[in-house]
């Protein structure tokens, strides 16, 4: 839980992780979510909110889709948005982190926007900005990956509606996945019916019970009349180790064919945060298919990124009354 | 030719408001535009009393929000029901409707989002209430009242179960 992401007010400052946020904050975003999706509909995509603010993408790590989806965000609220590409910068010639933030910050930004492979980054910039200054975690290490979480519950709401009659399921590498993480604290928050993990032992952390799911090591049992499947990429970069013996064993397995997904539910949705490896956790069969939403997860991660920049940037007004 | 508050007959203001709207915009094929939330209930009230064809299509709505000229003095307000215009601008004869014209502000927002969805040919103004204390250079076109205030003094229309003005004192702040 972060100390430092809610003003006094407990207005989202900064957004760093889910854990400990209530769930009508959370409610809150996918409402303004859902007012700013429909900008994406009209002849000048872009509302004036943030003209004027300068918001910085601070990518220590590679992104694609995170990266273009929060410049876009931040294009269509009118602000001026700087790409950093942290492995060809000053970094790289030896400055700290900190003298890099400290000199970016010297040029008046308003936002930074930081993806990095440690856990606890974001936070750690959090703690060292100034006070006008909001930090937005696009990803850190294993820990945390909160907007993606946000545009996940945001898909689910649009297809599925009530939460609590849900029973969702993620598979696959749940052990290196800031994403899952986050997922099951905004799930839980959110009065999910029933969350379920399934994967090989190897890929499941430890101490999931305690994580309020329930474990499964096999398809058939786990995604028996879910609404929502969630799958997730082997994130070969971070294992140390072999923790499967073969992609092509692993797809076997856990690998979601539309053979398997006929488990689920008839209308269950099927979800992937991106980037997908056909063949290995799913079929192209599948994420081509009628059921993947792989696509509108896309679209909504600007809308649901919108929504959190305006509020935490709105959170540093002078007053928080507002006159009819 | 200012009139109290509590003399103001809304129902009567609104037809009146209608027929200045008949005389200005017949023939023109309006498009019909109020800004939340009390822009609508007036926009759906002049609606009913005009005949069911008299404008082009259904009730388009807006919501300022996101143009609003305070966002770094105030934040985000809390939320409204999002802008929604059901058909094209370009080329079209508008019809803008708001409850109170007060500074200005608001009409200037709406403006610019309506051009953001594209050129109409023209806009028109319609207010239920016009008072003191513009900071802008807008008017309205048709205006249902005109009253002062005091600069502490705010008038809010209501609509629990019908339309009503309500004047809050405000002092320093709401």
């Amino acid at each position: 839980m972060s100390r430092h992401q809610l003003t006094e007010s407990g207005q989202l400052k900064h957004f760093l992780t889910i854990e400990g946020l209530k769930r009508d904050l959370l409610t809150d975003i996918m409402d303004r979510a859902e007012q700013f999706s429909s900008i994406s509909g009209r002849q000048v995509k872009k509302v004036p909110l943030l003209r004027g603010k300068t918001i910085m993408n601070l990518f220590f790590e590679n992104s694609t889709r995170t990266r273009t989806t929060f410049e876009l965000a931040a294009k269509r609220l009118s602000a001026d948005v700087m790409n950093l590409n942290i492995n060809t910068s000053a970094t790289s010639k030896g400055e700290s982190l900190l003298d890099t933030l400290h000199n970016l910050q010297a040029m008046h930004t308003d936002m930074f926007v930081v993806r990095h492979n440690q856990s606890g980054a974001a936070e750690f910039i959090a703690q060292h900005v100034a006070p006008h200054v909001s930090v937005i975690n696009a990803g850190d290490g294993c820990h945390a990956h909160p907007t993606q979480a946000m545009l996940d519950m945001f898909t689910i709401r649009r297809h599925k509606g009530h939460f609590p009659d849900l029973r969702v399921a993620i598979v696959g590498d749940i052990l290196h996945s800031r994403v899952a993480r986050s997922q099951i604290q905004a799930l839980s928050t959110l009065g999910v019916g029933e969350i379920r993990v399934i994967g090989p032992k190897t890929l499941l952390p430890a101490d999931s019970q305690t994580l309020g799911v329930h474990v499964y090591h096999n398809m058939a049992a786990g995604l028996k009349d879910v609404d929502v499947i969630i799958t997730l990429r082997l994130q070969f970069e971070r294992m140390q180790g072999a923790l499967i013996p073969s992609a092509q064993e692993y797809f076997a397995n856990y690998g979601l064919t539309e053979d398997k997904l006929k488990f689920a539910k008839p209308d269950a949705i099927v979800m992937h945060p991106g980037p997908i490896n056909r063949g290995v956790e799913i079929a192209s069969a599948v994420a081509d298919g009628p059921q993947s939403v792989i696509l509108e997860q896309v679209t909504h991660g600007i809308a649901v990124r919108m929504a959190v920049m305006s509020m935490t940037l709105g959170s540093h007004s002078e007053q928080q009354e507002v006159n009819a | 030719m200012t009139t109290p508050i509590e003399q103001i007959d809304i129902e009567q203001t609104l037809k009146a408001m209608a027929h200045d709207i008949r005389i200005s915009l017949s023939g023109k094929q309006p498009l019909l535009i109020g800004i939340h939330s009390g822009g609508v209930w007036i926009a759906k009230a002049l609606a009913e009393i005009l005949d069911s064809d008299f404008f082009d299509a259904t009730l388009g709505t807006l919501n300022i929000a996101y143009y609003r000229d305070d966002f770094t003095r105030i934040g985000m307000h809390p939320q409204v029901m999002p802008s929604d215009l059901p058909f094209a601008v370009d080329d079209r004869q508008l019809l803008l409707v708001d409850d109170v014209l007060h500074s200005g502000r608001t009409v200037r927002a709406a403006l610019n989002e309506i051009f953001d969805y594209g050129r109409p040919a023209a806009v028109t103004l319609a207010v239920l209430i016009e008072r003191d204390g513009r900071e802008l250079p807008i008017q309205a076109d048709i205006v249902g009242q005109t009253i002062e205030l005091n600069q502490n003094q705010q008038i809010k229309l209501t609509n629990y179960s019908t339309l009503q003005l309500e004047l809050k004192d405000n002092g320093s702040a709401t």
